[in-house]
This record gives structure tokens, C-alpha cells and sequence, in this order.
């Protein structure tokens, strides 16, 4: 696939970055309105995948990008085991997934302890599980065709 | 009891598609609804008369009656995992074409040995 | 609000139908976009916010990906003609269809009629704002209350990934 025409291109430079940008408000603000981790990590995915579909496949960067996708990846759900485990040994009490964080007051940005903080580790995790699912495919479609 | 009813439909028609279709494509269509009816028949379950969705802010007042946010929590996670598991199935499928040249399971089927 | 949830999935199941039968692999796999965005539909009219975004954009990658298998393999599909092994699926579909109906009867008292729950479980939850200091209810059930669920979740999807690329290696079977 070649990608498509110097419209669609110059069009997806604007846009995909504010898609990006959404996303990640809509992570960080997870615990106040709807959203998430889970909904702002498939959106990022998503500017991920509009930037393959607009701009063709060049395969040498989308390997790189797999490689470091996967990396992302892994070390996302080891940092959820990590904050896990600091809930074990800072809190006091000797729980998994203590909140060990001050909770704040309901409604502001910077409250409710951990829950933040997890939110972001399970958007990126998703968004690079979701973006390497699809340069797989892409990769493999390439690899066949040459 | 209708939505109930139509919910549980639903889920026949993924059941219908599983079994008789033969294409690869379209049996993992039948799966997806399959579990699209279910995701929905557990929010149906947790939906209250003239509740609210459940987030506090400060329009709420304080007896405001909530629908249940246990089932969307686990509903929440799975959406993602179907999108996930589906990825797969086209994988696999992917990988039989490459092998046989179709989509057709008779035929996948035949040409085994 | 009953009766619009009704026609929404009267409009899901037409959609589900068509798509089973459809004789074009694309036009199989578009219109089974209409149950998915139907199906956000319904998620907003029960007050379900959090699920319908997660839906609607999950939505777009599934038909996003389907079609990019389409347009990497085959639309076309081999007909099917009429035999005996037909009317034997049928049967058997017969057979799944009644049994369910039956399980469905039995359980159906059990059940509370549509809108009246009563939240046996979920009443620690509910007023779960103040234990856990987030303003929404479902992502402080996520993180905070069921946190092994969401790792659990985490590692499946994790597998999948893994899954995917196992199954999707060209290379390093030459080396073997």
C-alpha cells in the first residue's frame, strides 16, 4: 500500500496529533467523567493507525516502531505490578493495591490516591497492545505480497 | 421483559451463525455478537428506572439513585479484551488463507490430508 | 426510554440477520457495523457513558482491522449449495434454539422485570466515592475495589498481543 493522496496526508498531520491529545485527557481526567484508561488508551491507538493508513507502510520504521511498542508495552504492565506492590509495602497495612496516596477532595484533578496513576499505566499498555495488534498485521500483509 | 427477550435473540442469531455458516469471516461475525448480546444482557440487568449514570459531580444531589456501576465496570474491560481476542481469531484465519487459499472450512477440511 | 432500547435492537438484530447472509464478505462485515454502533446506542439510553466511548471507538478499530483483512485476502465467497448436511444444521440450530428457550423460561421469574433492580451486590460500591476519592463510581470499581480483575484483564490482553505476534511471524523459521 502506497498511502493516499497529499490531501489526506497533509490533513492527517493536523488531526492525528489532536486525536493523540484527546486521548490523553480523556485518561487523565478517568477518574472525574467518563473515560478512562481503557477508552483513552484505544483512542491514542487509534491516531496511531489513521498515521498508517494516510501515510502507506515504510517497513523499516514500522519494525522500529513494533519493537519499541512491544517494550512500551511489557513495561506498563510490570509498572501496574510495581505501584501494586508499593500499596503492599508503603501503606502499612498489608494489602495488594492499597491506596497509599493522599485521596484529596472528590471532584479535583489531583485526588483519589492511586487511581491516576494506575490510569495511565493501563492507557499506555492498551494503546501500545491495540497499535502493535495492527503493525502486525500490516507487517505480515508487506512480507506476503514481496 | 421485551429488551430481555430481544437481548436473548440476539444471542441465538450469533448461535445460528456459528453452526451453519461456513465461512471463516463469518463465523467470527457470530462470535462477536455473541458477545455483544451478552455485554449488553449484563447492563440491562444493572439499569434502575430514572437513574442516573454513576458519577458524582456538583450537579448531583445527595439522594440521587444511581444505575449499578458493578456490571459496567466489568463490562468496561471486556469490550477491550473482545477487541483483543477478535485480533486473534483474524490472525488465525489470516494464516489459514495463506496456507489454503480460502475462507471456506469444507474445504480447509478436505484438503487436510 | 423502554421503547426506544426496543426499536434500537430490533434494528441490531435486522443488522446481525443481514449480515449472516450477506454475499459479499464487505458488505457482511459493514453491516455488522451497525450492531456494534447500535449496540452504543442502547449503552447510552441505559445511562452507561464510560461503555458507550469505549464501544464506539473499539467499534471503528474492529471494522478498521476486519477490513483491512478483507482487502489483504478475498471478498468473494463460495456459494453454498443445497444438501442433506444443511437441513441437519438446521436442526441442530433448532435443537440450541429450544433448549435456550427452555433455561430462558426457568430463569425468567428470577429475574426483575426491566428497569426495577434491586442492587443486592452493589450497595458497598455505590457509596464507594468515599472510600476510594474518585467522582466516578465505575472507574473507582476498576482501580480500586476489583484491582486483581484489572490486572487479571491486563494479562489477557497482554497474551492476545503476544498471540497475534507468535502467529503472524514470517521470520526466524528459516533458522530452525
Amino acid at each position: 500500500m502506497k498511502g493516499m493522496t497529499v490531501i489526506v496526508k497533509k490533513v492527517t498531520q493536523f488531526m492525528a496529533p489532536v486525536i493523540f491529545i484527546f486521548g490523553i485527557y480523556v485518561v487523565l481526567n478517568g477518574h472525574l467523567s467518563p473515560g478512562g484508561g481503557f477508552a483513552g488508551g484505544v483512542i491514542m491507538a487509534s491516531a496511531f493507525i489513521l498515521q498508517i493508513l494516510a501515510n502507506g507502510e515504510i517497513l523499516d520504521k514500522l519494525r522500529k516502531e513494533e519493537s519499541g511498542l512491544e517494550f512500551l508495552e511489557s513495561t506498563a504492565i510490570l509498572g501496574f505490578l510495581v505501584v501494586a506492590a508499593l500499596g503492599l509495602l508503603l501503606s502499612g497495612s498489608f494489602v495488594f493495591f492499597s491506596n497509599f496516596l493522599k485521596q484529596g477532595v472528590i471532584g479535583e484533578l489531583l485526588s483519589a490516591g492511586i487511581i491516576p496513576l494506575e490510569n495511565i499505566i493501563v492507557g499506555t499498555e492498551v494503546c501500545a497492545a491495540i497499535a502493535t495488534i495492527f503493525i502486525a498485521l500490516v507487517v505480515f500483509k508487506d512480507e506476503v505480497t514481496k | 421483559m421485551i429488551p430481555f427477550i430481544l437481548c436473548f435473540i440476539l444471542f441465538l442469531i450469533g448461535i445460528y451463525g456459528i453452526i451453519t455458516q461456513k465461512n471463516l469471516i463469518k463465523i467470527i461475525i457470530g462470535l462477536a455478537i455473541m458477545e455483544y448480546s451478552v455485554n449488553l444482557f449484563l447492563i440491562l440487568i444493572g439499569y434502575i428506572n430514572g437513574g442516573t449514570a454513576p458519577i458524582i459531580t456538583h450537579y448531583t444531589s445527595a439522594n440521587a439513585s444511581f444505575v449499578d456501576p458493578l456490571p459496567q465496570a466489568l463490562i468496561l474491560t471486556a469490550i477491550v479484551i473482545g477487541l483483543a481476542t477478535t485480533a486473534l481469531l483474524l490472525a488465525l484465519a489470516i494464516r489459514l488463507y495463506r496456507k489454503y487459499g480460502t475462507f471456506d472450512i469444507r474445504k480447509i477440511n478436505s484438503l487436510k490430508g | 426510554m423502554e421503547i426506544y432500547l426496543i426499536i434500537m435492537l430490533i434494528l441490531m438484530i435486522c443488522g446481525s440477520l443481514f449480515s449472516l447472509h450477506a454475499k459479499d464478505l464487505l458488505s457482511a462485515v459493514i453491516s455488522y457495523g451497525i450492531v456494534g454502533f447500535g449496540l452504543v446506542i442502547a449503552f447510552l439510553i441505559l445511562q452507561a457513558p464510560d461503555l458507550a466511548i469505549v464501544q464506539i471507538v473499539v467499534e471503528i478499530i474492529t471494522l478498521v482491522i476486519m477490513i483491512a483483512v478483507l482487502n489483504n485476502t478475498t471478498h468473494q465467497q463460495e456459494e453454498s449449495r443445497f444438501h442433506f448436511s444443511k437441513m441437519l444444521y438446521f436442526a441442530v440450530v433448532l435443537i440450541f434454539a429450544a433448549l435456550f428457550f427452555i433455561a430462558f423460561n426457568k430463569i425468567s421469574p428470577l429475574l426483575s422485570s426491566f428497569g426495577n433492580h434491586t442492587t443486592r451486590m452493589a450497595t458497598p460500591y455505590m457509596h464507594g466515592a468515599t472510600v476510594t476519592g474518585s467522582a466516578n463510581l465505575v472507574t473507582g470499581i476498576v482501580f480500586g475495589f476489583r484491582a486483581y480483575d484489572t490486572l487479571g484483564e491486563a494479562t489477557v490482553l497482554f497474551t492476545a498481543v503476544i498471540g497475534v505476534l507468535t502467529i503472524l511471524r514470517l521470520k526466524g523459521k528459516k533458522d530452525e
